[in-house]
Protein backbone atom coordinates (compact mmCIF):
# COMPACT_ATOMS: atom_id res chain seq x y z
CA UNK A 1 0.00 0.00 0.00
CA UNK A 2 1.29 3.44 -1.19
CA UNK A 3 0.25 5.55 2.31
CA UNK A 4 1.79 8.47 0.34
CA UNK A 5 -1.63 9.36 -1.82
CA UNK A 6 -4.29 8.59 0.27
CA UNK A 7 -6.26 11.33 1.22
CA UNK A 8 -9.22 12.28 3.69
CA UNK A 9 -11.82 11.03 1.53
CA UNK A 10 -9.64 8.34 -0.56
CA UNK A 11 -8.87 7.10 3.41
CA UNK A 12 -12.64 6.80 4.56
CA UNK A 13 -13.61 5.27 1.48
CA UNK A 14 -10.84 2.47 2.01
CA UNK A 15 -11.48 1.79 5.37
CA UNK A 16 -15.21 1.62 5.06
CA UNK A 17 -14.96 -0.82 1.87
CA UNK A 18 -12.08 -2.64 3.84
CA UNK A 19 -9.20 -2.42 1.30
CA UNK A 20 -7.59 -2.48 4.70
CA UNK A 21 -7.95 -2.20 8.11
CA UNK A 22 -7.08 0.85 10.33
CA UNK A 23 -4.65 -1.02 12.60
CA UNK A 24 -2.10 -1.93 9.66
CA UNK A 25 -2.74 1.75 8.33
CA UNK A 26 -1.58 3.55 11.73
CA UNK A 27 1.37 0.77 11.81
CA UNK A 28 2.26 1.98 8.51
CA UNK A 29 2.05 5.85 9.23
CA UNK A 30 4.48 5.05 12.32
CA UNK A 31 6.95 3.27 10.22
CA UNK A 32 6.76 5.76 7.37
CA UNK A 33 7.46 8.48 10.38
CA UNK A 34 10.13 7.18 11.43
CA UNK A 35 12.19 6.09 8.95
CA UNK A 36 11.63 9.89 7.36
CA UNK A 37 10.35 12.70 10.08
CA UNK A 38 14.27 12.45 12.00
CA UNK A 39 15.25 14.32 8.40
CA UNK A 40 12.29 16.72 8.72
CA UNK A 41 11.66 16.97 12.43
CA UNK A 42 8.07 17.65 11.65
CA UNK A 43 6.87 15.55 15.06
CA UNK A 44 7.61 16.32 18.52
CA UNK A 45 5.65 13.92 20.21
CA UNK A 46 3.88 10.61 19.04
CA UNK A 47 0.88 8.90 20.83
CA UNK A 48 1.15 5.32 18.93
CA UNK A 49 -0.41 3.42 21.98
CA UNK A 50 -3.48 6.11 21.79
CA UNK A 51 -3.68 5.65 18.01
CA UNK A 52 -3.20 1.80 17.73
CA UNK A 53 -6.21 1.85 20.81
CA UNK A 54 -8.29 4.34 18.35
CA UNK A 55 -7.38 1.94 15.52
CA UNK A 56 -8.51 -1.54 17.02
CA UNK A 57 -11.68 0.44 17.78
CA UNK A 58 -12.50 1.03 14.64
CA UNK A 59 -11.71 -2.06 13.39
CA UNK A 60 -13.88 -3.73 15.62
CA UNK A 61 -17.00 -1.33 14.53
CA UNK A 62 -16.06 -2.44 10.76
CA UNK A 63 -15.90 -6.03 11.81
CA UNK A 64 -19.09 -6.08 13.67
CA UNK A 65 -20.66 -4.70 10.63
CA UNK A 66 -21.48 -1.67 12.63
CA UNK A 67 -21.99 1.89 11.61
CA UNK A 68 -18.74 3.58 10.83
CA UNK A 69 -17.84 7.12 12.38
CA UNK A 70 -17.61 9.98 9.13
CA UNK A 71 -13.90 9.93 9.41
CA UNK A 72 -13.32 6.31 10.70
CA UNK A 73 -9.54 5.35 10.54
CA UNK A 74 -8.26 8.45 8.88
CA UNK A 75 -4.38 9.47 10.63
CA UNK A 76 -3.96 13.26 11.27
CA UNK A 77 -1.85 15.18 12.93
CA UNK A 78 -1.74 18.25 15.71
CA UNK A 79 -0.01 21.45 16.06
CA UNK A 80 1.53 21.24 19.58
CA UNK A 81 -0.44 24.68 20.20
CA UNK A 82 -3.40 22.50 20.71
CA UNK A 83 -3.86 20.41 24.18
CA UNK A 84 -4.07 16.85 24.43
CA UNK A 85 -5.31 15.45 27.35
CA UNK A 86 -3.00 12.96 28.98
CA UNK A 87 -0.34 13.73 26.15
CA UNK A 88 2.54 15.99 26.08
CA UNK A 89 1.08 19.74 24.73
CA UNK A 90 4.49 21.88 24.64
CA UNK A 91 3.34 24.66 21.98
CA UNK A 92 6.99 24.81 20.91
CA UNK A 93 8.60 26.01 24.46
CA UNK A 94 10.40 24.79 26.65
CA UNK A 95 8.58 26.41 29.49
CA UNK A 96 6.05 23.69 28.65
CA UNK A 97 8.44 20.63 27.85
CA UNK A 98 6.56 18.31 30.73
CA UNK A 99 3.06 20.11 30.42
CA UNK A 100 0.45 17.01 30.11
CA UNK A 101 -2.91 18.67 29.67
CA UNK A 102 -5.88 17.30 32.22
CA UNK A 103 -8.54 18.06 29.11
CA UNK A 104 -8.75 17.99 24.92
CA UNK A 105 -9.03 20.92 22.87
CA UNK A 106 -12.61 20.84 20.95
CA UNK A 107 -11.05 20.19 17.56
CA UNK A 108 -8.99 17.89 18.41
CA UNK A 109 -12.05 16.12 20.49
CA UNK A 110 -13.97 16.72 17.17
CA UNK A 111 -12.05 15.49 15.01
CA UNK A 112 -11.47 12.04 17.27
CA UNK A 113 -15.32 11.76 17.90
CA UNK A 114 -16.02 11.57 13.66
CA UNK A 115 -13.34 9.11 14.32
CA UNK A 116 -9.99 10.33 13.10
CA UNK A 117 -6.74 9.02 14.40
CA UNK A 118 -4.12 11.47 16.19
CA UNK A 119 -0.56 10.14 15.47
CA UNK A 120 1.54 13.12 17.41
CA UNK A 121 2.01 16.19 17.47
CA UNK A 122 3.83 18.79 15.35
CA UNK A 123 6.78 20.93 15.79
CA UNK A 124 6.09 24.74 15.29
CA UNK A 125 7.50 27.88 16.34
CA UNK A 126 7.55 28.74 20.17
CA UNK A 127 3.90 29.65 21.16
CA UNK A 128 2.77 30.02 17.06
CA UNK A 129 5.24 33.04 16.74
CA UNK A 130 7.24 33.07 13.86
CA UNK A 131 7.20 32.61 10.18
CA UNK A 132 9.83 29.84 9.61
CA UNK A 133 9.39 26.96 12.06
CA UNK A 134 13.22 28.51 13.20
CA UNK A 135 11.98 29.54 17.17
CA UNK A 136 11.43 25.89 17.81
CA UNK A 137 12.91 24.91 21.48
CA UNK A 138 12.75 21.74 20.03
CA UNK A 139 14.71 22.46 16.72
CA UNK A 140 13.54 23.71 12.79
CA UNK A 141 11.27 21.92 11.39
CA UNK A 142 12.94 21.38 7.31
CA UNK A 143 10.93 21.75 4.12
CA UNK A 144 10.00 18.61 2.88
CA UNK A 145 10.61 19.57 -0.54
CA UNK A 146 14.38 21.10 0.16
CA UNK A 147 15.73 20.42 3.00
CA UNK A 148 18.03 23.45 3.08
CA UNK A 149 14.88 25.71 3.60
CA UNK A 150 12.43 26.54 5.84
CA UNK A 151 8.83 25.19 5.94
CA UNK A 152 7.30 28.07 6.86
CA UNK A 153 5.40 28.77 10.13
CA UNK A 154 4.42 29.25 12.99
CA UNK A 155 2.38 25.97 11.62
CA UNK A 156 5.70 24.35 9.87
CA UNK A 157 5.49 20.82 11.18
CA UNK A 158 1.94 20.55 10.61
CA UNK A 159 2.72 21.85 6.78
CA UNK A 160 5.73 19.66 6.35
CA UNK A 161 4.08 16.45 7.91
CA UNK A 162 1.20 16.36 5.08
CA UNK A 163 3.75 17.93 2.53
CA UNK A 164 5.67 14.38 3.81
CA UNK A 165 3.02 12.27 3.50
CA UNK A 166 3.74 11.26 7.65
CA UNK A 167 0.25 13.11 7.99
CA UNK A 168 -3.22 12.52 5.94
CA UNK A 169 -4.13 15.88 7.26
CA UNK A 170 -2.80 18.17 10.18
CA UNK A 171 -5.15 20.56 12.46
CA UNK A 172 -2.91 24.08 12.55
CA UNK A 173 -3.14 27.65 13.93
CA UNK A 174 -3.31 31.02 12.16
CA UNK A 175 -2.60 34.60 14.11
CA UNK A 176 -0.89 36.11 11.24
CA UNK A 177 -0.48 33.58 8.56
CA UNK A 178 0.84 30.44 10.66
CA UNK A 179 -1.65 28.12 8.27
CA UNK A 180 -1.45 29.56 4.78
CA UNK A 181 1.80 30.51 5.18
CA UNK A 182 3.51 27.07 5.76
CA UNK A 183 1.14 25.40 3.24
CA UNK A 184 2.20 28.00 0.05
CA UNK A 185 5.57 27.15 1.30
CA UNK A 186 5.00 23.56 1.47
CA UNK A 187 2.72 22.76 -1.30
CA UNK A 188 -0.26 22.06 0.50
CA UNK A 189 -3.38 23.70 1.38
CA UNK A 190 -4.15 25.55 4.18
CA UNK A 191 -7.57 26.89 5.36
CA UNK A 192 -7.72 29.61 7.85
CA UNK A 193 -11.63 29.93 8.79
CA UNK A 194 -14.01 33.23 10.26
CA UNK A 195 -12.98 33.76 13.20
CA UNK A 196 -15.42 32.35 15.40
CA UNK A 197 -15.66 29.49 13.26
CA UNK A 198 -14.24 26.89 14.87
CA UNK A 199 -13.88 26.74 19.24
CA UNK A 200 -10.65 27.82 20.34
CA UNK A 201 -10.90 25.97 23.58
CA UNK A 202 -7.86 24.60 24.12
CA UNK A 203 -5.65 26.29 21.58
CA UNK A 204 -3.16 27.72 23.67
CA UNK A 205 -3.38 31.14 23.58
CA UNK A 206 -0.98 33.43 21.55
CA UNK A 207 -3.18 37.00 20.74
CA UNK A 208 -7.07 35.72 21.25
CA UNK A 209 -8.78 38.22 18.80
CA UNK A 210 -6.43 36.83 15.90
CA UNK A 211 -5.86 33.16 16.95
CA UNK A 212 -7.76 30.50 14.40
CA UNK A 213 -7.71 27.07 14.28
CA UNK A 214 -7.99 25.69 10.19
CA UNK A 215 -6.84 22.12 8.41
CA UNK A 216 -3.96 21.53 6.42
CA UNK A 217 -4.75 19.28 3.81
CA UNK A 218 -3.17 17.86 0.44
CA UNK A 219 -6.91 18.73 -1.74
CA UNK A 220 -9.19 21.33 -1.03
CA UNK A 221 -12.01 18.92 -0.49
CA UNK A 222 -9.96 17.31 2.10
CA UNK A 223 -9.51 20.86 3.63
CA UNK A 224 -13.39 21.28 3.49
CA UNK A 225 -14.11 17.72 4.58
CA UNK A 226 -12.24 18.43 7.78
CA UNK A 227 -13.87 22.04 8.78
CA UNK A 228 -16.96 20.41 8.29
CA UNK A 229 -16.31 17.96 11.27
CA UNK A 230 -14.35 21.10 13.29
CA UNK A 231 -16.32 23.86 13.08
CA UNK A 232 -19.73 25.18 14.91
CA UNK A 233 -20.66 26.54 18.41
CA UNK A 234 -18.75 25.19 21.40
CA UNK A 235 -20.07 26.17 24.43
CA UNK A 236 -16.75 26.12 25.87
CA UNK A 237 -15.41 29.87 23.82
CA UNK A 238 -17.55 32.91 23.89
CA UNK A 239 -16.32 33.75 20.94
CA UNK A 240 -17.32 30.39 18.74
CA UNK A 241 -20.02 31.75 16.99
CA UNK A 242 -23.75 29.94 16.54
CA UNK A 243 -23.95 30.35 13.09
CA UNK A 244 -24.74 27.01 10.56
CA UNK A 245 -22.14 24.73 9.71
CA UNK A 246 -22.88 24.20 5.79
CA UNK A 247 -22.18 20.85 3.74
CA UNK A 248 -18.86 21.72 2.47
CA UNK A 249 -18.18 19.03 0.68
CA UNK A 250 -21.07 20.02 -1.42
CA UNK A 251 -20.28 23.62 -1.91
CA UNK A 252 -17.13 23.11 -3.87
CA UNK A 253 -18.85 20.84 -6.42
CA UNK A 254 -21.12 24.16 -7.52
CA UNK A 255 -20.13 25.88 -10.63
CA UNK A 256 -17.30 29.47 -10.06
CA UNK A 257 -19.08 30.85 -13.27
CA UNK A 258 -20.23 34.30 -12.37
CA UNK A 259 -18.29 34.41 -9.42
CA UNK A 260 -16.71 37.82 -9.08
CA UNK A 261 -13.18 37.86 -7.91
CA UNK A 262 -10.95 40.98 -6.23
CA UNK A 263 -7.70 41.51 -7.41
CA UNK A 264 -6.43 43.92 -5.37
CA UNK A 265 -3.04 45.97 -6.89
CA UNK A 266 -1.51 46.71 -3.37
CA UNK A 267 -0.54 42.78 -3.24
CA UNK A 268 1.24 43.13 -6.54
CA UNK A 269 3.64 45.85 -6.04
CA UNK A 270 7.18 46.17 -4.88
CA UNK A 271 8.73 42.90 -3.29
CA UNK A 272 6.45 40.29 -4.78
CA UNK A 273 9.04 37.36 -6.79
CA UNK A 274 8.63 37.38 -10.44
CA UNK A 275 7.81 33.98 -10.53
CA UNK A 276 5.24 34.25 -7.57
CA UNK A 277 3.45 36.47 -9.59
CA UNK A 278 3.75 35.01 -13.03
CA UNK A 279 1.90 31.39 -11.33
CA UNK A 280 -0.52 33.62 -9.56
CA UNK A 281 -1.39 35.65 -12.81
CA UNK A 282 -1.85 32.13 -14.08
CA UNK A 283 -3.98 31.16 -11.30
CA UNK A 284 -6.43 34.21 -11.57
CA UNK A 285 -6.29 33.44 -15.75
CA UNK A 286 -7.63 30.11 -15.37
CA UNK A 287 -10.62 31.05 -13.35
CA UNK A 288 -11.50 34.09 -15.75
CA UNK A 289 -11.58 31.28 -18.38
CA UNK A 290 -13.81 28.99 -15.54
CA UNK A 291 -16.13 32.37 -15.92
CA UNK A 292 -15.32 34.51 -13.20
CA UNK A 293 -15.19 37.99 -13.57
CA UNK A 294 -11.88 39.55 -12.35
CA UNK A 295 -12.09 43.04 -10.96
CA UNK A 296 -9.91 45.30 -10.09
CA UNK A 297 -9.89 46.25 -6.34
CA UNK A 298 -8.21 48.40 -3.84
CA UNK A 299 -7.29 47.67 -0.17
CA UNK A 300 -5.39 51.15 0.77
CA UNK A 301 -4.62 50.60 3.80
CA UNK A 302 -2.48 47.87 3.09
CA UNK A 303 0.99 48.62 4.11
CA UNK A 304 -0.33 49.60 7.96
CA UNK A 305 -1.03 46.30 7.91
CA UNK A 306 2.12 44.35 9.63
CA UNK A 307 2.46 47.28 12.10
CA UNK A 308 -1.30 47.29 13.29
CA UNK A 309 -0.85 43.32 13.84
CA UNK A 310 2.62 43.72 15.90
CA UNK A 311 1.22 45.90 18.26
CA UNK A 312 -2.25 44.17 19.26
CA UNK A 313 -0.68 40.58 18.88
CA UNK A 314 2.42 41.24 21.12
CA UNK A 315 0.19 43.47 23.13
CA UNK A 316 -2.71 40.38 23.73
CA UNK A 317 0.49 37.81 23.95
CA UNK A 318 2.19 39.61 26.82
CA UNK A 319 -1.05 39.37 28.94
CA UNK A 320 -1.48 36.08 27.74
CA UNK A 321 1.94 34.53 28.77
CA UNK A 322 2.08 36.24 31.87
CA UNK A 323 -0.28 33.00 32.77
CA UNK A 324 3.27 31.40 32.87
CA UNK A 325 4.85 31.92 36.03
CA UNK A 326 6.04 28.86 37.31
CA UNK A 327 3.46 27.99 39.65
CA UNK A 328 0.56 26.02 38.56
CA UNK A 329 2.03 24.16 35.44
CA UNK A 330 4.91 24.91 33.66
CA UNK A 331 8.65 24.85 34.21
CA UNK A 332 9.84 26.34 37.61
CA UNK A 333 13.99 27.65 37.28
CA UNK A 334 15.36 25.55 40.47
CA UNK A 335 17.85 28.59 41.08
CA UNK A 336 15.17 31.24 42.56
CA UNK A 337 15.34 31.70 46.39
CA UNK A 338 12.46 34.45 46.44
CA UNK A 339 8.78 34.48 44.58
CA UNK A 340 9.51 37.77 42.23
CA UNK A 341 13.17 35.66 41.07
CA UNK A 342 10.81 32.26 40.35
CA UNK A 343 8.30 33.98 38.06
CA UNK A 344 11.42 36.14 36.71
CA UNK A 345 14.08 33.31 36.23
CA UNK A 346 11.18 30.87 35.31
CA UNK A 347 10.27 33.03 32.49
CA UNK A 348 13.66 33.75 31.70
CA UNK A 349 14.98 30.47 31.43
CA UNK A 350 11.80 29.07 30.16
CA UNK A 351 11.07 31.46 27.25
CA UNK A 352 12.90 31.56 24.04
CA UNK A 353 13.90 34.95 22.04
CA UNK A 354 11.67 35.64 19.90
CA UNK A 355 9.03 34.78 22.44
CA UNK A 356 10.80 37.21 25.29
CA UNK A 357 11.27 40.02 22.41
CA UNK A 358 7.23 40.29 21.78
CA UNK A 359 6.06 40.30 25.10
CA UNK A 360 8.83 43.34 25.79
CA UNK A 361 6.83 45.36 22.89
CA UNK A 362 3.67 44.07 23.98
CA UNK A 363 4.64 44.82 27.56
CA UNK A 364 5.49 48.46 25.86
CA UNK A 365 2.44 48.97 23.41
CA UNK A 366 0.07 48.57 26.84
CA UNK A 367 2.22 50.38 29.23
CA UNK A 368 0.57 53.44 30.89
CA UNK A 369 1.23 56.48 28.77
CA UNK A 370 1.75 54.71 24.97
CA UNK A 371 -1.15 53.14 25.66
CA UNK A 372 -2.96 55.63 23.06
CA UNK A 373 0.00 56.13 21.01
CA UNK A 374 0.32 52.05 20.16
CA UNK A 375 -2.53 50.12 21.29
CA UNK A 376 -5.34 52.41 20.66
CA UNK A 377 -4.14 53.72 17.46
CA UNK A 378 -3.52 50.52 16.09
CA UNK A 379 -7.28 49.35 16.85
CA UNK A 380 -9.03 52.25 15.26
CA UNK A 381 -5.96 51.83 11.93
CA UNK A 382 -7.76 48.08 12.34
CA UNK A 383 -10.97 49.43 11.97
CA UNK A 384 -9.72 51.18 8.37
CA UNK A 385 -8.59 47.48 7.91
CA UNK A 386 -11.95 46.04 8.25
CA UNK A 387 -13.79 48.87 5.72
CA UNK A 388 -10.81 48.27 3.39
CA UNK A 389 -12.50 44.76 2.68
CA UNK A 390 -16.40 45.72 3.51
CA UNK A 391 -15.82 48.14 0.74
CA UNK A 392 -14.02 45.46 -1.58
CA UNK A 393 -17.07 42.60 -0.52
CA UNK A 394 -19.16 45.25 -2.15
CA UNK A 395 -17.94 44.72 -5.32
CA UNK A 396 -16.11 41.01 -5.20
CA UNK A 397 -17.60 37.42 -3.94
CA UNK A 398 -13.89 36.98 -3.30
CA UNK A 399 -10.58 38.05 -3.48
CA UNK A 400 -7.07 36.90 -4.76
CA UNK A 401 -3.54 37.47 -4.00
CA UNK A 402 -0.65 35.53 -4.06
CA UNK A 403 -0.03 33.73 -0.52
CA UNK A 404 4.00 34.56 0.49
CA UNK A 405 5.89 37.29 -1.82
CA UNK A 406 8.96 34.65 -2.45
CA UNK A 407 8.94 31.00 -1.98
CA UNK A 408 10.32 29.35 0.28
CA UNK A 409 13.39 30.78 2.08
CA UNK A 410 16.90 29.28 3.49
CA UNK A 411 17.26 28.14 6.79
CA UNK A 412 18.53 31.00 8.63
CA UNK A 413 18.31 33.54 6.15
CA UNK A 414 15.89 36.07 8.17
CA UNK A 415 16.83 34.46 11.68
CA UNK A 416 18.58 37.52 12.75
CA UNK A 417 16.39 40.16 11.36
CA UNK A 418 12.73 40.01 12.84
CA UNK A 419 11.84 43.17 10.87
CA UNK A 420 12.65 41.04 7.88
CA UNK A 421 10.65 37.84 8.95
CA UNK A 422 7.78 39.81 9.95
CA UNK A 423 7.28 41.04 6.39
CA UNK A 424 7.13 37.09 4.89
CA UNK A 425 3.68 37.34 6.83
CA UNK A 426 2.24 40.68 4.78
CA UNK A 427 -0.06 39.41 2.54
CA UNK A 428 -1.78 36.73 5.20
CA UNK A 429 -1.64 39.24 8.30
CA UNK A 430 -4.79 41.13 7.59
CA UNK A 431 -7.06 38.08 7.21
CA UNK A 432 -6.78 37.68 10.80
CA UNK A 433 -6.84 41.22 11.53
CA UNK A 434 -10.48 41.47 10.02
CA UNK A 435 -11.79 38.03 10.92
CA UNK A 436 -12.34 36.64 7.42
CA UNK A 437 -11.66 33.39 6.35
CA UNK A 438 -8.59 32.73 4.01
CA UNK A 439 -6.90 30.08 2.15
CA UNK A 440 -3.76 29.23 0.62
CA UNK A 441 -3.98 26.24 -2.47
CA UNK A 442 -0.88 25.29 -4.86
CA UNK A 443 -1.04 27.36 -8.04
CA UNK A 444 2.10 26.42 -9.36
CA UNK A 445 6.04 25.98 -8.75
CA UNK A 446 9.65 27.94 -9.28
CA UNK A 447 12.04 26.84 -11.52
CA UNK A 448 13.82 25.41 -8.59
CA UNK A 449 10.23 23.33 -7.54
CA UNK A 450 9.79 25.39 -4.76
CA UNK A 451 5.80 25.25 -4.61
CA UNK A 452 3.72 28.53 -4.75
CA UNK A 453 0.37 29.29 -2.93
CA UNK A 454 -2.04 31.35 -4.34
CA UNK A 455 -4.65 33.24 -1.14
CA UNK A 456 -8.30 33.24 -1.54
CA UNK A 457 -9.88 35.29 0.98
CA UNK A 458 -13.75 35.85 1.84
CA UNK A 459 -16.44 36.81 3.11
CA UNK A 460 -16.99 36.32 7.50
CA UNK A 461 -18.73 33.08 7.53
CA UNK A 462 -18.28 32.35 3.81
CA UNK A 463 -15.97 29.13 3.77
CA UNK A 464 -17.97 28.14 1.17
CA UNK A 465 -16.89 30.09 -1.70
CA UNK A 466 -13.14 30.20 -1.13
CA UNK A 467 -13.40 26.58 -0.94
CA UNK A 468 -15.17 26.09 -3.96
CA UNK A 469 -12.69 28.73 -6.05
CA UNK A 470 -9.74 26.34 -4.40
CA UNK A 471 -11.14 23.38 -5.92
CA UNK A 472 -12.00 24.84 -9.23
CA UNK A 473 -8.00 26.33 -8.76
CA UNK A 474 -6.61 22.59 -8.10
CA UNK A 475 -8.84 20.93 -11.36
CA UNK A 476 -7.86 23.47 -13.57
CA UNK A 477 -4.29 22.69 -12.51
CA UNK A 478 -4.81 19.08 -12.76
CA UNK A 479 -6.59 19.38 -16.05
CA UNK A 480 -3.74 21.47 -17.44
CA UNK A 481 -0.76 18.61 -16.31
CA UNK B 1 10.27 47.28 30.84
CA UNK B 2 11.62 43.71 31.11
CA UNK B 3 10.78 44.08 34.76
CA UNK B 4 6.92 44.79 34.02
CA UNK B 5 7.27 41.80 32.05
CA UNK B 6 8.71 39.97 34.46
CA UNK B 7 12.02 38.90 32.93
CA UNK B 8 15.34 39.02 33.73
CA UNK B 9 17.27 38.90 30.45
CA UNK B 10 21.12 39.18 29.92
CA UNK B 11 23.62 41.86 29.48
CA UNK B 12 23.59 40.52 25.97
CA UNK B 13 19.83 39.85 25.36
CA UNK B 14 19.04 43.76 26.91
CA UNK B 15 21.57 45.36 24.64
CA UNK B 16 20.23 43.17 21.34
CA UNK B 17 16.11 43.40 22.20
CA UNK B 18 16.91 47.53 22.38
CA UNK B 19 17.85 47.32 19.06
CA UNK B 20 15.34 45.17 18.07
CA UNK B 21 12.50 47.22 19.32
CA UNK B 22 13.77 50.18 18.51
CA UNK B 23 13.84 49.29 14.55
CA UNK B 24 10.30 47.85 14.97
CA UNK B 25 8.86 50.64 16.81
CA UNK B 26 9.95 53.00 14.19
CA UNK B 27 8.53 50.74 11.42
CA UNK B 28 5.15 50.74 13.78
CA UNK B 29 5.49 55.23 14.05
CA UNK B 30 3.98 54.62 10.25
CA UNK B 31 0.66 53.82 11.44
CA UNK B 32 1.00 58.01 12.65
CA UNK B 33 0.91 58.70 9.15
CA UNK B 34 -2.69 58.16 8.98
CA UNK B 35 -5.48 60.16 10.61
CA UNK B 36 -7.70 58.46 12.98
CA UNK B 37 -9.25 61.02 15.31
CA UNK B 38 -12.51 59.95 14.33
CA UNK B 39 -12.49 56.43 13.63
CA UNK B 40 -13.41 54.42 16.19
CA UNK B 41 -11.37 51.33 17.69
CA UNK B 42 -12.37 48.00 16.90
CA UNK B 43 -12.96 45.74 20.50
CA UNK B 44 -14.45 42.77 18.52
CA UNK B 45 -13.92 41.95 15.38
CA UNK B 46 -17.42 40.07 14.48
CA UNK B 47 -19.68 42.63 16.09
CA UNK B 48 -18.11 45.79 14.78
CA UNK B 49 -17.76 44.50 10.94
CA UNK B 50 -20.38 45.00 8.51
CA UNK B 51 -22.99 46.17 11.66
CA UNK B 52 -26.26 46.88 10.56
CA UNK B 53 -25.09 44.51 6.40
CA UNK B 54 -27.22 41.89 5.98
CA UNK B 55 -24.69 39.10 7.45
CA UNK B 56 -24.29 40.83 10.58
CA UNK B 57 -26.82 40.63 13.87
CA UNK B 58 -27.00 38.46 16.68
CA UNK B 59 -25.34 35.92 15.23
CA UNK B 60 -22.00 37.96 15.67
CA UNK B 61 -22.41 38.83 19.33
CA UNK B 62 -20.14 37.08 21.74
CA UNK B 63 -22.69 34.76 23.39
CA UNK B 64 -23.20 34.83 27.59
CA UNK B 65 -23.58 31.67 29.49
CA UNK B 66 -25.95 30.74 32.22
CA UNK B 67 -24.46 31.83 35.61
CA UNK B 68 -24.68 28.23 36.97
CA UNK B 69 -22.68 25.72 38.75
CA UNK B 70 -20.93 22.90 36.36
CA UNK B 71 -18.43 20.44 37.71
CA UNK B 72 -14.60 21.54 37.64
CA UNK B 73 -11.11 20.24 36.74
CA UNK B 74 -10.89 18.07 40.27
CA UNK B 75 -8.23 18.88 42.68
CA UNK B 76 -5.65 16.36 41.70
CA UNK B 77 -5.95 17.13 38.12
CA UNK B 78 -5.06 20.45 38.62
CA UNK B 79 -2.46 19.84 41.01
CA UNK B 80 -0.42 17.16 38.38
CA UNK B 81 1.53 19.64 36.50
CA UNK B 82 2.44 21.58 39.45
CA UNK B 83 6.56 21.84 39.55
CA UNK B 84 5.85 22.07 43.70
CA UNK B 85 2.58 20.88 45.66
CA UNK B 86 1.95 19.77 49.02
CA UNK B 87 -0.93 17.55 47.72
CA UNK B 88 -3.85 20.05 48.86
CA UNK B 89 -1.99 23.32 47.58
CA UNK B 90 0.67 24.53 44.85
CA UNK B 91 3.94 25.42 47.00
CA UNK B 92 6.05 28.80 45.97
CA UNK B 93 8.83 30.29 47.80
CA UNK B 94 8.50 32.43 50.36
CA UNK B 95 6.13 35.63 49.42
CA UNK B 96 7.48 38.15 52.47
CA UNK B 97 10.81 38.57 51.18
CA UNK B 98 13.66 40.12 53.10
Amino acid sequence: MNIEVLTVESTRTAIREKQFTAGRLVEDFYNKIKAEDPAIHAYLTLCEDRAMQRARRIDDLAGKGDPLPPLAGVPVAIKDVMVTKGLRSTAGSKILENFVPPYDCTAVGRLETAGAIVLGKTNCDEFAMGSSNENSAYGAVRNPRDHSRVPGGSSGGSAAAVAAGTAIAALGSDTGGSIRQPAAFCGVVGLMPTYGRVSRYGLIAFASSLDHIGPLTKTVKDAAIVLRYIAGRDPRDSTSADVPVPDYEQEIEKPVKGLRLGVPKEYFGEGLDAEVRAAVETAIQQLAEDGCEIVPVSLPHTPYAIPTYYVIATAEASSNLARYDGVRYGYRSPRAKTLSEMYRKSRDEGFGAEVKRRIMLGTYALSSGYYDAYYLKAQKVRTLLARDFEQAFSQVDAIVTPTTPTAAFKLGEKADDPLAMYLADIYTVVADLVGIPGISVPCGQTKSGLPIGLQILGKHFDEGTILRLGHAVEHGRALAS
Amino acid sequence: MADLANLELTAEERARFVKDLNSILEYIGRLNELKTDDVPPMTQVLSSYGAGSEAAGDKFAYSQRDDTLRPCLPHEEALKNAPDSDGSFFKVPKVIEK
